[in-house]
């Protein structure tokens, strides 16, 4: 589904990425891991629109996604959910999910909205709240779902257990699971080694803008270095 | 003291002027909310819209309240085009760019439209200038009543715009959360043109609205820039009830202080409260804390 060949990008004079390879199939969940400042976030943003890449290529159901606009990648289904949520906090949590179906799937707004609300029923009792007085854990289910109003046909998770209690993370992760038993692909970017693998069918692992180790999650989970530098075992 | 109907009257007349005020306001305060930039073109574009609305009645004679019409529109395009290939483009994404941008656009259109028409004053012509409405025992100038429903029902169609529509929902999802807005799918730089536009539409009826009782010459727009930055100051930044109910109030205090202390001081309450606000409210009326 998404295939993203020697990407390189970066701010201004920086490269933050030097050269990426990465691909995404239909129904699975691939984890990018990495701790703070590798590039997870710039990965992010160049496969969201944006940010430009400075070169390599980004293909989307074998089209090119390079130096297309940030509306027309929403258009095509490939669907970001922010770190930090990115919810807009002065409107209601009805109009953020309305949102959602800005650019794609306004047609079946009002039916995806129910369907959000089944999935998230705390957010149906909050429909009318400002969407800045929620908690964490409840702003982070309203960016999932403003994403799911889209309609995705790929969706990046931007480090969605961040923030959130031990309780909460197991539910994100229970969430990703059953989102993907759906048969949603899903683009899982995570500082969250151990929960991410154990959802993930494969895994890469980013260190400093390349990736350092790539395989089936099994295969990343037995890395002696791994182990070592992220578990600490 | 003066007879109650003299001062029911002049509150009456500044609740008209102020609802033009609030227009004038209103424009600027979208613009701030979502932009953040305080739009130092406001001035001239209202003095070109006032021009615009004299020149399609001496050329065509088409009435002022029929020119809202075309004009509207016109301003909107206008608005939009200035912000998408002007403003935007020019200011590299830097706020204070963006800034010294509409404050050189404001002297290049005063001088184009100086160049144009020159200094002289112009006033129109209509048979209803001057006519009035008697109100139980007060007498009513009609354009100013006229204006005064204009102003409130145009600000309430901008609300409506703002709450129900997917355009006005994508305006103050943009004013707060840039990224978030364009991972939806809205493109930032349409919204920013847009939401300039419809600053600039207001302009256009407003100036529509003021014409029939006002003149206009190429430094007109700064007195009434003077009172709309008053006016957002005192609503509270960004804020459209804060614009409406700032823009009458600040209506009828110029009204009041016209009254009681003469013409050529009615405006020193305004000053007044604006230093008073900044003092003891500095957030305005119905702004949000910074």
């Amino acid at each position: 589904m998404l295939e993203v060949r020697s990407l390189r990008a970066g701010y201004g004079g920086t490269e933050v990425l030097r050269g990426l390879d990465l691909s995404v199939g239909a129904g699975e969940i691939v984890a990018v891991l990495g701790s703070n400042g590798v590039g997870k976030t710039t990965l992010n943003k160049v496969l969201s629109g944006v940010l430009r890449a400075n070169d390599g290529e980004i293909l989307f159901d074998g089209k090119t996604l390079s130096g297309t606009s940030s509306a027309d990648i929403v258009k095509a289904g490939l669907i970001h959910v922010p770190e930090g949520r990115k919810i807009f906090p002065n409107m209601s949590v009805r109009e953020n999910l309305e949102l959602g179906s800005y650019r794609r799937g306004r047609n079946r707004r009002s039916a995806n909205l129910e369907r959000v609300f089944d999935t998230f029923p705390r957010l149906r009792e909050r429909s009318g709240q400002a969407a800045g007085t929620l908690s964490g854990g409840e702003q982070q289910m309203l960016a999932i779902g403003r994403g799911m109003m889209a309609e995705p046909r790929l969706l990046i998770l931007d480090e969605p257990s961040l923030g959130l209690s031990p309780l909460l993370v197991e539910e994100m992760f229970a969430l990703i699971r059953r989102l993907n038993g759906e048969g949603l692909p899903i683009l899982l970017v995570e500082q969250n080694v151990v929960q991410s693998l154990e959802c993930a069918s494969r895994a890469y692992i980013l260190e400093n803008g390349v990736f350092a180790l790539s395989g089936s999650a099994e295969q990343v989970r037995n890395d002696p270095e791994l182990k070592r530098a992220y578990l600490g075992m | 003291m003066y007879s109650p109907a003299i001062i029911a009257e002049a509150v009456v007349n500044g609740l008209m002027t102020g609802a033009v005020y609030a227009l004038i306001a209103l424009g600027l305060t979208l613009v701030y909310g979502v932009l953040h930039i305080i739009n130092f073109a406001h001035g001239a574009l209202l003095t070109a819209a006032m021009f615009a609305v004299w020149a399609v009645y001496v050329a065509f004679g088409l009435d002022p309240y029929l020119a809202i019409l075309p004009l509207t529109p016109l301003f909107f395009g206008l608005g939009y085009a200035v912000q998408r290939f002007v403003i935007g483009p020019a200011s590299h994404g830097s706020d204070s760019n963006i800034l010294l941008v509409t404050l050189g656009l404001s002297i290049a259109i005063e001088n184009a439209l100086l160049a144009g028409f020159r200094s002289d004053t112009r006033t129109l012509n209509t048979d209803y200038g001057f006519q009035v409405v008697e109100l139980g025992p007060l007498l009513l100038s009609k354009p100013r009543l006229i204006g005064f429903g204009a102003a409130v029902l145009v600000t309430a169609l901008l609300w409506l715009l703002l709450s129900r529509t997917d355009t006005g929902k994508a305006i103050r999802a943009v004013a707060k959360e840039k990224l978030g807005a364009s991972l939806v799918g809205i493109d930032v730089a349409h919204v920013y043109a847009v939401t300039f536009g419809l600053g600039c539409a207001c302009l256009a009826v407003a100036a529509c609205l003021l014409m029939p009782t006002f003149y206009v010459n190429p430094r007109i727009g700064q007195a009434f820039v003077l009172v709309a930055f008053t006016i957002v100051v005192l609503g509270g930044m960004g804020s459209i009830p804060g614009a409406l109910l700032g823009g009458l109030f600040i209506g009828v205090v110029e009204s009041l202080c016209g009254l009681f202390l003469g013409d050529s001081l009615g405006q020193i309450g305004i000053f007044l409260i604006f230093i008073l606000v900044l003092l003891v409210r500095p957030t305005g009326l119905f702004g949000a804390k910074a």
